[in-house]
């Protein structure tokens, strides 16, 4: 799980800094990333983590924050 | 109108393809390799994804792979035959829009009418090469397209009441508003948005400020949501070098001379957003 965490940290640190980011701040809502930002998160946990995002699992909820990503991959059993 | 024909798999050709595809259009969708083709449906297939989880306006109810199985792709015109209304996106250059629009005129039916997506190119001029001028016209979509509800429309010189009539009816379909313009290089948005990005990237060759501070400027002090500079990895660098080459070449003045270092970006492969780097990494 932390291990996850600081993969998707060092993800993260790619579009902005993340020096005081907290593992629950919403980085949507915060403002820090956009549409392009999602698009390339989705493609970065299918190929690091190798796993399917489904359909249904496309809820902003599961992919806001560091912790609800690393909690997402946990789920998702990889 | 719902069988629509969309030429050029790039940026705005994907865009635009995904958009019509969540609006319930067929699409026809055409570029020069499978490989591009093959990459552009999985792109919309990412696009629709990243939608779909921000819950983003317009909201995707049916599934990814429902909207994607209405874009049938080939690399050949031909299947242009069964389109009722045309898009051509390729790359803003001369050369390579000429080559499309008589096979076009042979392919598609007499009564189709084609919108020129481009950003700078003379509508009129691309209107010479068809039978139908009347029925040439240009949409200047906006990127992403599926995010942006309002394109310039342009008037040929030739271009009829009735062909932007079309036009209107087949924007509606998906949502998007028209602002008129006339046939001019650049028409109204480009010309005056190549100008300052361009003139921006003047700015980072000259040492006056970096990339960050130029955009910070626009941001900050204007309340633009974006810099020029990021506008400029958007859109794709190699786009504005080509349209900002264009103007100069339309209007033989020098104020729209392209940037040096605009020129070396692009040449070295840094084009923005597309491949990972322009002024800024992604």
């Amino acid at each position: 799980m932390q291990q996850n965490k600081e993969l998707v940290r060092a993800f993260f640190g790619r579009f902005f800094e993340t020096g005081n980011l907290t593992d629950d701040l919403d980085i949507f809502k915060a403002g820090f990333v956009n549409s392009l930002f999602a698009m390339q998160l989705i493609g970065w946990i299918e190929k690091n983590f190798s796993t399917t995002v489904s359909d249904e699992d496309l809820n902003l909820a599961n992919f806001n924050s560091v912790n609800a990503i690393a909690n997402f991959i946990e789920r998702k059993g990889v | 109108m719902n069988i629509i024909g969309v030429i050029g798999a790039g940026v705005m050709g994907r865009g635009l393809a995904q958009d019509l595809a969540q609006h319930g259009h067929q699409v026809l969708l055409n570029d020069i390799s499978e490989e591009i083709l093959a990459d552009a449906k999985s792109s919309i297939a990412q696009n629709l994804r990243a939608q779909k989880m921000l819950g983003q306006n317009p909201k995707i109810t049916e599934s990814t792979d429902t909207i994607i199985a209405r874009i049938t792709t080939s690399t050949e015109l031909d299947f242009m035959g069964d389109a009722h209304f045309v898009v051509e996106n390729v790359t803003e250059k001369w050369n390579i829009k000429k080559h499309i629009y008589p096979k076009l005129d042979t392919i598609c039916h007499k009564d189709v009418v084609f919108a020129a997506n481009t950003s700078a190119i003379s509508i009129t001029k691309v209107g010479s090469l068809t039978s139908r001028p009347d029925q040439v016209l240009g949409i200047h979509f906006m990127n992403p397209v599926p995010m942006k509800h309002t394109v310039e429309l342009i008037k040929g010189y030739h271009t009829s009441e009735k062909s932007l009539d079309v036009a209107r009816t087949f924007l509606g379909s998906f949502g998007k508003r028209s602002v008129l313009v006339n046939d001019a290089p650049g028409f109204v948005s480009n010309r005056v948005l190549m100008l300052t990005i361009n003139e921006a990237a003047w700015l980072v060759q000259d040492g006056v400020a970096s990339a960050t501070d130029v955009d910070d400027v626009f941001v900050s002090c204007f309340g633009h949501t974006m810099g020029p500079l990021a506008t400029g990895d958007l859109i794709g660098l190699d786009t504005i070098l080509y349209s900002v080459e264009v103007l100069y070449e339309a209007f033989n003045d020098s104020k729209y001379r392209p940037c040096p270092l605009l020129k070396k970006m692009v040449d070295a492969g840094l084009h923005g957003c597309k491949n990972g780097e322009g002024f800024f990494k992604y």
